[in-house]
């Protein structure tokens, strides 16, 4: 009894400290100074119409690389904890032709729909991790549909670490190219046109090779739950 | 108003899952609710009154000012929170998978699902 007692407090506990947001919710009618800077910034310094993938890749360039590596860490527990020594064997009921056909069928466009969203990341909403996920998504698809269904380890393993190391690659680029304090500067390629695909610097190469990371790691750790459910 | 609100009660509804459920699954299924929680409060907060996304193109023009900034002809809402949460989503389901994997091994391992039959770290 007293331990659902301490579960109450420590709910309202919660509720008293998210309290005074809901007072302040909507008071503010104008940008912070910082979110100002950075969506003028976002526009003048960088060529670049979406903003939030300016925050991302660019001015808070550092946590996004950090969180790619948090990323890396939680696919690397899944692969160590599910050891891939028990290889399915027994394949209960395979899906109907209908559902393999059709799978196959969508997956290639699914993957390419990814691939749009992460190369136009900066222009348009979206970018590395969603694009990432979407593809990641067309392999679960695949994995659904077909319990036979496998692909190459290796070529999963080589396009997650050649992207990580692309990524940091393109990041010391900017301190060559630029000076010692531009680690993840995008602005050592030419700027080309607002709104077009090929503009606001290395952004878009930087968020296509994150994309390709997120989608690897992501397709990765659905390959590890595949195999350990096949006992 | 009705985002945060329904961030801050999933947050909670999660908590009292993770504190009174016994089924680990259960543990990680409000985890993964007080993560949704979360986002959407940090959405929230990122929120001003009548603004549009920060996408600053042939929908919300502007104009170069003197002191080398720009004037929108729309308020936008602030970047950051989206950009945090646009990261934190994706990092929320790869540690989603790092606990279900940890719950398949402690199953594997001891034959439960009952977080009462692990003792080991109990002080």
């Amino acid at each position: 009894m007293i331990k659902y007692l301490l579960v109450f407090v420590a709910i309202i506990g919660i509720a008293v400290m998210f309290y005074p947001l809901v007072e302040d919710f909507g008071r503010s009618t104008e940008l912070h100074p910082l979110a100002q800077d950075y969506v003028s910034g976002s526009v003048t310094d960088l060529n670049m119409p979406n903003s939030v993938t300016a925050v991302v890749v660019t001015y808070r360039g550092l946590d996004t690389l950090g969180e790619v590596t948090v990323l890396f860490l939680a696919t690397a527990g899944v692969g160590f904890l599910l050891s891939r020594k028990n290889r399915i064997v027994a394949v209960k009921r395979h899906g109907s032709e209908f559902l393999k056909t059709g799978a196959s069928f969508l997956s290639p466009l699914i993957i390419i729909f990814g691939v749009y969203i992460f190369t136009h990341g900066h222009l348009s909403p979206g970018g590395g991790f969603q694009g990432g996920v979407v593809v990641a998504s067309a392999i679960l698809l695949m994995v659904l549909a077909d319990l036979s269904f496998t692909f190459s380890h290796g070529l999963l393993h080589f396009s997650e670490s050649l992207s990580g190391a692309v990524y940091v690659l393109l990041g010391l680029l900017g301190v060559i190219l630029i000076g010692a304090d531009s680690f993840l500067d995008p602005r050592y390629l030419p700027m080309g046109v607002y709104l077009s695909l090929f503009s606001s610097g290395a952004v878009p190469l930087i968020y296509s090779f994150i994309g390709i990371k997120v989608g690897a790691e992501l397709s990765s750790i659905i390959d590890s739950l595949h195999e350990e459910g096949g006992d | 108003m009705l985002v945060l609100i329904g961030g801050i009660l999933l947050v909670i509804i999660g908590i009292w899952a993770m504190l009174a459920r016994k089924n680990i699954i259960r543990i990680v299924i409000g985890f993964s609710i007080v993560d949704t929680g979360i986002h959407l409060i940090i959405v929230a907060v990122g929120y001003i009154q009548n603004a549009t996304a920060p996408i600053i193109d042939s929908a919300v023009p502007f104009e170069k000012t003197a002191t080398d900034g720009i004037k929108l002809a729309s308020k936008v809402v602030d970047p950051v929170p989206s950009a945090l949460v646009l990261t934190a989503i994706v990092i929320g389901l790869a540690v989603t998978a790092l606990l279900l994997s940890f719950t398949i091994r402690l199953f594997k391992v001891n034959g439960s699902l009952n977080i009462d039959d692990y003792e080991e770290l109990k002080w």
